[in-house]
């Protein structure tokens, strides 16, 4: 009996960089299969291969024994393959009915939408999940747990038989999340067979039947769930041991840098108070969505907050201006970097020297040319491979884009360096090198605001790590303290059930 | 899940009924001004025969912004389209009048295809496109047509009885235009097609993802848009009954406030086509209500400013206002 | 490893960077239309007292100078298409004042004046408001046409003092070149430093080539772009009072369809209509082009209605060829990176 969906030595790359390298997986019918690996290791990248996004450059496809090649996702969806991103794609404008059967709307005999049949066939299938949602509501404003119900409503009305879900946990809450895996569970009986992406490790062993670990766009191993250690796969994931990831120096934490008190914004995060000392490094853990990234860039400036005050060495920062933030010596190397950290279509000089254009001009004006000494010196220093400081951003791997921005801000000579996702969708290596760079920093004495969603990042980093949950902090737990289960536990109950600090 | 609405924001919803509402003032306080705007020989045809083309290219126009585009080309379309028409009546006098019309609609159907393929296919801004077919369609008719005009001899009086007689006092080319408004609703709100119209004026990656066929959807609304630009200029003719190389200048901009006036988002996404047919109405009547109530036509372009600025920026603000509001609720 | 990394400055070697810039195939393009036009009429270098080189060059003034603001406003992937139309109501308001006795000097500061708050309008509304600019422009197209029209009615004001009128048309003298185009040559030279050699100018490309990385450069993406729409304002302001006594006549249709003449000049000019690349120059050659054709057209008797057929022809075609081209380079990247 063939396979339900087998890929061998799957290549796929973008330019220069080759984002898989030779990816297998072999999925059966009736079953949920892990797809795990670090971030940038090409999960997301081959799930876009299987659902029509990109075609793949080399190796086999089969989908029942059958060779395959999808020139569309609509292609893909004529297969039955469904993906549910990692950002749901509905069209906020249409209804949810209507975000569930685009295109294929059912008809009557004249010709015209069958509204009555699309809203109970879509109240069927939501109530079918566990999950009743409104048929007739607009897609606007759908909290994303009710996002991803829809999507998954639209994937069993599409009768697909195979469902990939591309981190569908990242911005849940506990019992959300629970209420997904029983809907994967209730497919997986129906005989579909399902890929999973998860960061998570409980959720992969409780839920899972076979997992598949990749690296460096690589397939490692696939293994039945029950034969497999959490240790095991991460040592597979990371190629080597732990330990040696997070080389954090011993600092000495000296004055408060940065004072937050009391920072609100209605509905995103309420009554945040925190320091950061020089040379020390303080990791906001929690889920994605839970107001980390809103939180530091409200710091930052870039987004507003209603009240609060934010303080740099004793001085208040003004609101909502990142310019002013900077003078007083903040940096941010966001969690985006193609787009909120580079111009991608710009070169490597001009994006070293973006953040310090003031100080390179002469007398009010800048040339070319007085951007290259310290594009140069900044590049070398963080060892950005590039033949040429003209280069286009988007030519970089992955790896150096995220140093051309830490160069970028290191340029800066900030006093405080807030680094959101700092190692997210990079190579092994250049990732221990930007562990290595903010360890250094720190111990040069810049007070370090990390964001990291990777909790053996978090805590082979972080002097102290602050948790956020549905934009309050939870917990501030020391170094010492620090434990997966301790953070994670902070990062999803309420405050008061948290251990007491 | 009830949320309550606060009384400005019901009104602004019920977009429909307001501009009822302000149409039949309009009509009211002018009739009152002016005794003749309503109760005159032709009072009421008049009245009801204008916003015929109005509608014809406020509809085309709606559903190309439907679709985050926009096509500025649409005036010079119709100028186009009536000349073509004018002229083939005075070439061809054997052809049949509904064979004159078809061809006259294919005609601008073409020349919205144009603008279509090259936004569809090369990737390029419609506003870059549109504002170019803008100029070099009205360059074609000023060189095609020179200091020549469509002669009302040329046209036959069949044709010209289409604005002027009716259904039960109902002009012909109000009912033409009724049709279109009927089909157009019908198909942006039943067809398979016309939601992907809005699904990919809504989230246009995510169309993509869905694997919807971006480019013919992209494609179709200038396809149509331009079609009806050709239907407006048949009206303009049977209107008229004459015309010179500057028919529809500068119309567009009068399509484009029709649309926002009555509800389509400048975004994409979102807008009723019987709220566009109702805002084209508005505008019509408008025109004819100006000069009425002593202030001048010359003046009217200026509305039409304030209206698709005022229109555009009130949108504007209640979006976010409610988005704040959603926000706080959320909160709360 | 130890050895000291050293990198080049381009990737390039300099005449390959050259060779396919939009502006050096403009400056190709321009020679080419001169020499093809000098063999092919006889008489196109003949004096002709309707085409010279002054008329050309005073003709095209009024465009040149409209598109230095713009081409900043497109390299934010903004778009102010308003232009024309704040032209006209400035025009107006310098007649009007003019008519009513106010002393020309007074009257154009307040025209130029006029031209900067109706910029401020367009500004507001896009970066306060946070409308898309385009639907902004296209609504205060409209708006300030209409008042422009609307105050002025059907009457033109013509009469302006001839000593001022001829100045305005006079050329420096001793040379074929207007003093119009030393004023052009000085405003582009500042717009020039402004958008190429300063840090305000780097924040200008920063935003055109992402929003986002600009705000978390501290760029200050709506303060920037507010000062462009002023800016575009008061300079078309400025041109609105110029063209009028060049004219010698107000009336409410000045300007119209100028906005379109510019914005091809400057995508001509290699300027990306998303944001982002492009140089001041290119819009500049982009609009000579423009008027050398024109030129040509002229002695060779296509009157002035084709010139609307090939500025409308120039704007797509000049779109469709850096379409097509960015996508061939981007095939040829992809071959390349695959082999």
């Amino acid at each position: 009996m063939s396979h339900l969906l087998e890929l061998h030595g799957v290549a796929k790359g973008f330019g220069q960089v080759a984002a898989l390298a030779s990816a297998d997986l072999v999925l059966d019918a009736g079953t949920i299969h892990a797809l795990v690996g670090e971030n940038g290791a090409g999960k997301s990248t081959l799930v876009k291969v299987i659902g029509g996004v990109y075609s793949r450059d080399a190796g086999e496809f089969l989908l029942d024994g059958e060779s395959v090649d999808f020139r569309s996702t609509a292609d893909a969806k004529h297969h039955g393959i469904a993906v549910i991103y990692q950002e749901p794609t509905l069209f906020p404008d249409l209804t949810v009915a209507e975000n569930i059967f685009v295109g294929r709307q059912p008809y009557t005999r004249f010709g015209t939408i069958d509204r009555a049949s699309m809203r109970r066939s879509a109240r069927e299938l939501t109530a079918q999940l566990g999950v009743p949602i409104d048929p007739d509501r607009e897609a606007r404003g759908l909290s994303i747990a009710d996002q991803q119900i829809v999507e998954i409503a639209k994937a069993i009305s599409l009768n697909a038989r195979v469902l990939i879900m591309d981190e569908p946990t990242a911005a849940l809450s506990g019992v959300e999340v629970d209420r997904l895996m029983g809907v994967a569970r209730q497919l997986r009986d129906e005989g579909k067979g399902v890929i999973f992406i998860s960061h998570r490790f409980d959720e992969v062993f409780a839920l899972c039947d076979t997992i598949t670990v990749m690296r460096d766009g690589r397939y490692i191993a696939t293994n039945p769930i029950a034969d497999v250690t959490v240790d095991e796969i991460i040592r597979q994931m990371v190629g080597r041991s732990v330990e040696n990831l997070f080389p954090k120096e011993e600092a000495e934490i000296g004055h408060v840098v940065l004072d937050v008190e009391h920072l609100s914004r209605a509905g995103v995060f309420e009554d945040v108070s925190f320091q950061v000392r020089s040379g020390e490094i303080v990791c906001l853990a929690g889920l994605v969505g839970a107001g980390r990234s809103e939180i530091a860039r409200a710091v930052f400036g870039v987004d507003r907050y209603d009240s609060g005050t934010v303080k740099i060495d004793g001085t208040v920062v003004p609101r909502h201006r990142p310019a002013a933030a900077m003078a007083l010596g903040m940096g941010f190397v966001p969690e985006d970097r193609r787009k909120q950290g580079l111009a991608m279509t710009a070169g490597v000089a001009t994006n070293i020297t973006l953040a310090i254009r003031n100080q390179v001009a002469k007398a009010g004006f800048i040339t070319s040319k007085l951007e290259q000494a310290p594009a140069a010196e900044w590049a070398r220093r963080l060892h950005v491979k590039t033949r040429a400081l003209d280069t286009h951003a988007f030519m970089l791997s992955g790896g150096n884009q995220q140093k051309v921005v830490l160069a970028k801000w290191l340029a800066t000579n900030p006093k405080l360096l807030i680094v959101d996702e700092p190692t997210r969708g990079i190579d092994v290596g250049t990732k221990a090198e930007v562990h290595r760079l903010i360890s250094e920093l720190a111990g040069t004495g810049v007070a370090v605001l990390m964001i990291s969603s990777e909790l053996p990042e978090v805590l082979g980093m972080a002097d102290r790590v602050l948790t956020v949950r549905e934009g309050r902090l939870t917990a501030n737990i020391a170094r010492v303290d620090a434990s997966a289960e301790r953070v994670m536990f902070a990062a999803t109950h309420a405050p008061d059930s948290a251990v007491e600090t | 899940m009830t949320r309550t609405q606060s009384w400005w924001e019901w009104i602004f919803r019920a977009r429909e009924l307001s501009l009822i509402v302000v149409i039949v003032a309009l009509v009211v306080i002018t009739t009152l001004t002016q005794p003749q705007y309503l109760f005159s020989e032709g009072g009421v045809r008049d009245l009801l025969r204008t916003p015929a083309l109005y509608i014809a290219l406020a509809v085309g126009e709606a559903i190309v912004i439907i679709t985050r585009n926009i096509d500025l080309s649409i005036g010079s379309i119709l100028g186009l389209s009536a000349y073509f028409c004018g002229n083939l009546f005075h070439q061809a006098p054997a052809l049949p009048i509904p064979v004159v019309i078809l061809l006259t609609v294919l005609f601008g159907g073409i020349l919205g295809s144009v603008n279509g393929l090259l936004v569809a296919f090369l990737k390029v801004p419609a506003l870059v496109i549109t504002l170019g077919t803008l100029y070099a369609y009205r360059g074609i008719a000023v060189l095609w047509i020179g200091g020549n005009f469509i002669r009302p001899e040329w046209v036959p009086k069949e044709f010209t009885q289409l604005a002027l007689s009716g259904l039960f006092g109902v002009p012909w080319l109000l009912i033409v235009a009724v049709v279109v408004v009927l089909l157009a609703a019908w198909f942006m709100t039943s067809r398979r097609t016309g939601r992907e119209l809005y699904a990919i004026g809504s989230n246009p990656d995510a169309a993509v993802l869905y694997g919807l066929r971006t480019r013919r959807l992209t494609l179709l609304p200038f396809v149509i848009s331009g079609t009806l630009a050709g239907v407006a200029g048949v009206i303009y003719v049977s209107i008229y009954a004459t015309g010179d190389s500057k028919v529809g200048l500068g119309l567009e901009l009068q399509a484009v406030a029709a649309a926002v006036v009555g509800g389509v988002a400048v975004v994409g996404g979102a807008g009723r086509i019987w709220g566009v047919a109702l805002g084209a109405f508005f505008l019509a009547t408008l025109t004819t209500a100006l000069p009425v109530l002593s202030i001048p036509s010359l003046w009217q372009q200026a509305v039409v400013g304030v209206l698709i600025v005022g229109a555009i920026t009130l949108d504007r603000v209640f979006f976010v206002v409610r988005q704040r509001q959603a926000r706080k609720g959320l909160s709360a | 490893m130890t050895v000291e990394t050293t990198y080049l400055r381009h990737d390039r070697p300099l005449w390959r960077r050259l060779l396919l810039r939009p502006e050096a195939v403009l400056i190709v393009a321009i020679i080419l239309v001169i020499v093809v036009s000098i063999i092919v009429m006889p008489n196109y270098l003949r004096p002709n007292p309707n085409y010279t080189f002054s008329t050309l060059l005073l003709n095209a003034a009024p465009i040149l100078i409209l598109a230095l603001p713009l081409t900043l406003i497109i390299v934010t992937g903004e778009i102010d298409i308003s232009i024309g139309s704040v032209l006209g109501l400035s025009s107006a308001a310098f007649g009007l004042m003019f008519a009513a006795g106010i002393p020309l000097p007074v009257a154009a500061l307040i025209s130029v004046a006029i031209g900067g708050l109706v910029g401020a309008f367009n500004g507001v509304l896009v970066t306060v408001v946070g409308l898309p600019s385009l639907a902004v422009t296209i609504g205060t197209l409209a708006l300030f046409r209409g008042i422009a029209v609307g105050v002025l009615g059907t009457t033109a004001v013509t009469g302006f003092p001839s000593a001022v009128t001829s100045f305005v048309r006079s050329t420096v003298p001793g040379t074929p070149i207007p003093w119009l185009i030393v004023m052009f040559i000085v405003m582009a030279i500042g717009f020039g430093v402004l958008l190429h050699f300063t840090a305000f100018g780097r924040g200008v490309f920063a935003i055109g080539l992402s929003p986002e990385n600009a705000a978390f450069s501290g760029v200050n993406v709506s303060r920037t772009k507010f000062t462009l729409f002023v800016l575009s304002g008061l300079v078309a302001g400025l041109v609105g009072v110029l063209f009028t006594l060049q004219y010698s006549n107000a009336i409410g249709s000045n300007g119209n369809g100028f906005e379109l003449r510019a914005v091809t000049a400057i995508v001509l000019g290699g300027v990306s209509i998303w944001g982002g690349t492009g140089s001041l120059l290119g819009g500049i050659l982009g609009g000579l082009f423009i008027a050398t054709v024109n030129k040509s057209l002229q002695v060779l008797g296509i009157g002035d209605d084709a010139i609307y057929v090939i500025t409308g022809t120039a704007l797509i075609a000049s779109v469709v060829v850096s379409s097509v081209a960015a996508a061939i380079s981007q095939r040829r990247r992809a071959i390349t990176s695959t082999a």
